[in-house]
């Protein structure tokens, strides 16, 4: 593993109104990992990838990308930084084709040759999307959608990827296939991964390390490998 | 048949301008779901500049000798000025207000399109501001029938400005990131496209083509005034609410309806009532189809 972190959140607040969903969380992930948040509905994941990406305000603490502060950075430089997120819900622009969804996660660069490589290496993960390629985004099942989520970002050409539950909702089969292709994304493509679950198991299981949250601090971190086989979490997040 | 004719071909002239209208009205709602009441004033100061500028074209003597080549450089100089106008007007008027109520910006919008036909009146005086008459001698008669050539200009202009708007929304990577930041602005933050940029973007298109049909419209009936935004700005209004506010290709059909159901009502039932028969079918369609022909179901085309 690189040394030096990508990623540095320190004692970061956040909150919705009166309602702290943010209290002070911190952590950190080095260059090449894959990181996952675990914790349950509620317990902020979500929000602390939205403070990251500059989206919900942080009302106290920092936020540090490749050594800098990006609490002042406007949320659309971001994706120009090497800095991209799948969110929560996937949020594929419904009434846009597959091909206009995949363009536009390249929206910032302007090497249009590359860009076309970039989609053809979309397919080699993905080959259902050639096939719905000039379809509605919307019109793609939950599956296809996440795919589509993932291959949009990946046309970014991310440093660092911000995945909020990309198991949500989906079937056993094609969890498996798209948590193996984050950790071929993160082998091949060197791409950095945090990840934010509630499959504590899947998660953990593709991770170096992992943060657990519960409403709103970090009430744990280890090893993955370590998580994985604490009585606690294995209680608590495991069913068991 | 030859009124009818004559007819048709005055709504397809008065159908375009107001197209050209609506459009602004559906982009904006479309990007940020307001429907932007100073719009008409965007197509009246569309008008002013126009005659602003071929009055100063016609003192240096160069409307005798090159009449077209003044109408077309006032008429890219006027739509530019009004994009510039909208953008102003968005920054001070709507963006501080982005995060609050849509009532909020509804109100700003309203004080906005007074404020701006109030600046007219005062920087120009309330009275009719004549058109030059040069342009629409001269055309075509078959019997009774009469094309004049200001009619065909206008058809022209139109179809350039509603294919291109087309192109430029449909077919290219800014129009690609407007849709997306219509349907989605966080997540089109998220892929590096302002939302800021966009939104201001989206106030000069529409109001350069509002300032296009001003010029047009000051030619076409001879005289401009600072109120003439009102009237107008509210049918185009009913004419993008009839074809799906949000949806450009509603906006453009909704503005050829209204255009005809005026021209046809004025001639065959009442000329008196010509201004009544756009809010008759505003009053329909909210009550009977709120979402517009092209709303809801048939989305392919919204922003």
């Amino acid at each position: 593993m690189a040394a030096s972190p990508i990623l540095e959140i320190n004692n970061v607040h956040a909150s919705y109104g009166n309602i702290k969903a943010l209290k002070g969380i911190s952590l950190k992930v080095m260059e090449g990992e894959i990181v996952s948040i675990i914790g349950a509905n509620g317990a902020g994941k979500s929000t602390a990838l939205m403070c990251i990406c500059g989206i919900v305000p942080v009302s106290e603490g920092d936020v540090r990308y490749q050594g800098a502060s990006i609490l002042q950075t406007a949320a659309e430089k971001l994706p120009i930084m090497g800095l991209c997120q799948v969110p929560e819900g996937r949020r594929i622009f419904p009434r846009l084709s597959v091909k206009e969804n995949l363009i536009l996660g390249a929206f910032y660069r302007r090497d249009n040759d590359e860009i076309d490589n970039d989609i053809e290496r979309v397919f080699s993960y993905f080959p259902v999307l050639k096939e719905r390629f000039d379809q509605h985004g919307g019109t793609l099942s939950g599956g296809e959608q996440q795919m589509l989520a993932i291959g949009r970002a990946l046309m970014s050409r991310p440093k660092l990827l911000l995945l909020d539950e990309p198991s949500l909702g989906l079937a056993p089969m094609i969890v498996q296939r798209i948590f193996e292709i984050i950790e071929e994304v993160n082998k091949k493509d060197g791409v950095t991964v945090l990840l934010v679950e509630q499959n504590a198991n899947l998660a953990l299981q593709s991770s170096v390390r992992g943060y657990v949250l519960e409403t709103g601090s970090v009430t744990m971190e280890d090893d993955a490998e370590l998580l994985l086989n604490n009585q606690e979490i294995r209680k608590a997040y495991l069913g068991e | 048949m030859d009124v009818f004719i004559q007819q048709v071909i005055n709504a397809l002239t008065l159908g375009g301008l107001y197209a050209l209208i609506a459009l602004g009205y559906t982009m904006v709602y479309g990007v940020i779901q307001l429907i932007n009441f100073a719009h008409g004033e965007f197509f009246a100061a569309g008008g002013y500049i126009g005659v602003l500028l071929l009055g100063v074209m016609g003192g240096m003597g160069y409307m005798e000798t090159h009449p077209w080549l003044c109408l077309s450089i006032s008429l890219v100089l006027t739509m530019a000025y009004c994009a510039f106008l909208a953008m102003g007007v968005e920054r001070i008027a709507y963006k501080p207000l982005r995060k609050q109520t849509r009532l909020a910006a509804l109100i700003s919008a309203l004080g906005m399109s007074i404020f701006l036909s109030n600046g007219m009146m005062l920087a120009r005086g309330p009275l009719d501001q004549p058109y030059p008459l040069q342009y629409s001698s001269g055309g075509f008669e078959f019997g009774l029938i009469t094309i004049n050539n200001l009619q065909i200009v206008i058809w022209v202009l139109t179809a350039v400005l509603l294919v291109g708007l087309n192109i430029l929304v449909f077919k290219t990577r800014i129009g690609m990131a407007m849709r997306a930041t219509a349907q989605d602005k966080v997540m089109s933050s998220l892929v590096a496209i302002s939302a800021n940029k966009i939104i201001a973007l989206t106030f000069a298109i529409g109001a350069g083509l509002a300032a296009a049909a001003g010029i047009m419209v000051g030619l076409y009936y001879g005289s401009v005034r600072y109120d003439m935004g009102f009237v107008p700005g509210i049918k185009a209004f009913a004419a993008a609410v009839l074809g799906g506010i949000g949806n450009i290709t509603g906006a453009m059909i909704g503005g050829f309806i209204i255009g005809t159901v005026e021209v046809f009502g004025a001639a065959y039932i009442s000329g008196e009532y010509k201004d009544v028969f756009a809010f008759i079918i505003l009053i329909a369609v909210l009550y009977f189809k709120p979402t517009g022909i092209m709303g809801e179901n048939i989305d392919d085309t919204r922003v």
